[in-house]
């Protein structure tokens, strides 16, 4: 019975229908052709393939297991005659505001286009929905060509995938903002879809903001509120975002996850870096109950390198999941993984990265670091750093750490009349400034720190 | 200024299994300055991390009392803010965490600390006194410090947090002789600036030519062994800590 009552989903009485995840429901979403048939043929092979269950490799340590999709069905889909209450986009405007001149803003509600404004032309920056882009078809899908379970429902129920389409050769120093408001029912399944394309020689930066509408960095400006947890309503989140880097380009990409704290998120984050080019990559994931965040990167070009940061602090009994594959097909290419974390509380983190050197990425060079502090006896991380290669001239090396408060450094400060929690609030902040100062869009760096400082400071629950 | 005393009565101390304070006797009132010298394994530093309650060690029996006040008792930061110090040997590395930071959040509870100029500005003055590069008020504390530069930084938090007495593990280890003379003169100056009382613990005199002490000890075996003048010093720098153990 314990694990019935944290499963994420609905008493049946409270939605007296519940639509699954059905090939016609994709089928009718709408869209041009090759989109509404490309939706059907990922419902179809959703709906042929058994979900994932905790004793594969790659969802170990999850909570897979407790997730029962007969309880979700798309957004939209679920009519229950409620209002659905004052817009957000006040506070959406007043957060991106916050993070400086950018070059475009993409506001999406449950996945659906709402705001769409670009502040350079099209011949620099070719912003909008997939289903316009004389090349939404190969775009989409282009650098997760094969996607599996919960990619392969975003691939079939996200209504609205967003292409960002840098231009060849263009430079824009502002970033291109996109923000996934997720909000109204429970029982509610989000498809955010996000394609950037960074064409060759182009240098451009995208922040990408997931967040629930109460939560914490859209309840408020107010350093105080940026730890809320935002609603408890339970929903499912399944983010799929692509970045395809081609050949001598410069991307810089933020993602920052603050979902509710009764919300489900299964992401993944896809990448390719061409030859020459570069990606530096952060994410922040601050929010949801169990909030899984899949990086894979492929460099595909060589001499590309793969820059991959993220932050994360859980607090309550939440979950962060992180999986990561640096994956190195191409010749003297880099890759350079740091990912650190604080757990609080009874929440739980999981590390699971692997370093991928296939043969011919010969000179290849792969870091592949994790650090976690443990800060109450009930909080638990998981590391497993992995490493798989097949070619002997290359540098790799993995490392990772899990545990408490250094003893020592906070003994020293104790020993200067600092009190105990204040000497960890301390310690736990300057652990979090050594990766918050390493954040790739200047503008986020500030939001990026508050968040962290907050949830670092937040009250014990 | 201070007026008061540090009494250590029979302390016994050690790490678990192992005593190595065997009833350790002394007392230092304000304005003095009371060396404690003794040879490698006499229990030093030991006495240093007991005094401030570094986790690891334990005490067996005796008492530690500032001005009346149970010490042993209080957990290191009430130690601190009933107004002892030490600066450690090994000062340590905290990544991220600056001196501002550190010092703001420590006078917060140190009664009188946070009274006068703010942190900043005591830390700007007491850099110039002590001969600290100002870039390093910034930076989190200790990390890339050379070994004088930690030293240097010990004695600063001594100046802007103005304790009533102050334990000084080997603060001239790592010193060349220009930071050791900045170092001694600075802890000088305070034991008559505001009647700083001095525990400073070595294991070579010339920290003494530069911090000029009024009572020396000889540790040996866990206990004070010898108690004179500044003379006491110069014998044992020439004659060694052999006639002791």
């Amino acid at each position: 019975m314990g694990t019935e009552a944290r499963r994420p989903g609905l008493d049946p009485r409270e939605v007296p229908i519940l639509p699954t995840f059905t090939p016609d429901i994709a089928a009718a979403l709408p869209g041009p052709s090759w989109l509404t048939r490309r939706r059907a043929a990922a419902a179809e092979a959703f709906a042929d393939s058994p979900l994932p269950t905790e004793k594969d490799e790659v969802w170990r340590y999850s909570r897979i297991d407790e997730l029962d999709l007969d309880r979700f069905g798309p957004a939209g889909s679920i009519r229950t005659g409620d209002d659905p209450g004052p817009s957000p986009s006040d506070r959406i405007h007043s957060l991106v505001d916050g993070l400086g001149p950018r070059s475009g803003l993409v506001v999406t509600i449950n996945g659906v286009l709402a705001t769409l404004a670009s502040t350079v032309g099209d011949d620099v920056i070719s912003l909008g929905r997939a289903a316009d882009h004389p090349d939404g078809a190969a775009l989409l899908g282009a650098v997760l060509a094969d996607p599996r379970d919960f990619p392969l429902l975003n691939d079939a129920f996200a209504p609205d995938p967003v292409v960002i389409d840098v231009q060849d050769s263009s430079m824009t120093a502002d970033p291109v903002i996109v923000v996934h408001v997720v909000t109204g029912t429970a029982g509610e399944a989000v498809f955010p879809r996000t394609v950037v394309r960074a064409g060759a020689g182009s240098t451009a930066s995208v922040v990408e903001i997931v967040v629930d509408a109460d939560s914490g960095i859209l309840a408020g400006s107010r350093g105080d509120l940026l730890s809320s947890p935002g609603d408890a309503t339970e929903r499912l989140v399944v983010p799929v975002t692509e970045l395809a880097v081609g050949d001598g380009a410069t991307l810089s990409y933020v993602s920052i996850q603050s979902l509710g704290a009764g919300t489900w998120q299964l992401a993944h984050q896809a990448s390719t870096i061409g030859a020459d080019a570069t990606l530096s990559s952060y994410a922040v994931a601050l929010g949801g109950s169990y909030a899984r965040l899949r990086t894979d990167s492929a460099l595909v070009g060589e001499s590309g390198t793969s820059s991959l940061r993220a932050a994360f602090f859980g607090r309550g009994d939440q979950m962060l999941d992180f999986r990561t594959l640096q994956d190195h097909r191409a010749p003297r290419t880099t890759s350079d993984l740091l990912f650190m974390g604080a757990v609080a509380d009874t929440s739980h983190s999981v590390y699971s990265g692997l370093i991928r050197v296939r043969r011919g990425a010969v000179k290849s060079d792969a870091v592949q670091t994790n650090h976690n502090l443990v800060l109450d006896e009930g909080a638990h991380a998981d590391s497993v750093p992995n490493l798989d290669i097949e070619e002997n001239d290359v540098k790799c090396s993995h490392g990772s750490t899990v545990g408490p408060v250094d003893e020592d450094q906070r003994y020293y400060l104790e020993s200067r009349g600092v009190k105990p929690e204040r000497a960890e609030q301390l310690i736990v902040a300057g652990f979090f400034e050594s990766i918050a100062d390493q954040v790739p869009v200047p503008g986020t760096h500030d939001l990026v720190a508050r968040a962290l400082a907050a949830r670092a400071g937040g009250t014990r629950g | 200024m201070n007026t008061g005393e540090l009494v250590i009565d029979d302390l016994r101390a050690g790490i678990p299994g192992r005593e190595i304070l065997q009833g350790l006797s002394l007392t230092v009132r304000s304005g003095e300055v009371h060396a404690v010298m003794g040879p490698n394994g006499s229990g030093k530093s030991t006495l240093a991390h007991v005094l401030m309650g570094r986790p690891g060690y334990e005490v067996l029996g005796g008492s530690v009392t500032l001005d009346g006040i149970d010490i042993l008792s209080l957990p290191t930061w009430q130690r601190a803010r009933a107004g002892l110090f030490l600066a450690m040997q090994h000062p340590i590395e905290v990544p991220g965490v600056s001196l501002v930071e550190s010092l703001t959040a420590a006078r917060q509870t140190v009664p009188g600390a946070d009274s006068g100029p703010d942190v900043t500005a005591r830390l700007r003055e007491e850099a110039s006194r002590i001969g600290f590069d100002e870039r390093f008020l910034d930076r989190s504390l200790n990390v890339d410090l050379s070994g004088g530069e930690r030293k240097r930084n010990e004695t600063l938090q001594l100046g802007v947090l103005r304790p009533r007495f102050a334990v000084l593990d080997e603060i001239d280890s790592g010193l060349d002789v220009d930071a050791l003379a900045d170092v001694g003169r600075r802890v000088e100056e305070a034991t008559t600036e505001w009647g700083l009382g001095v525990l400073a613990i070595t294991h070579f005199r010339r920290l003494l030519d530069v911090l000029r002490p009024d009572v020396v000890h000889v540790l040996a075996g866990g206990k004070v062994v010898a108690t004179g003048g500044s003379e006491l010093a110069e014998i044992v720098d020439r004659t060694g800590y052999a006639a002791y153990t």
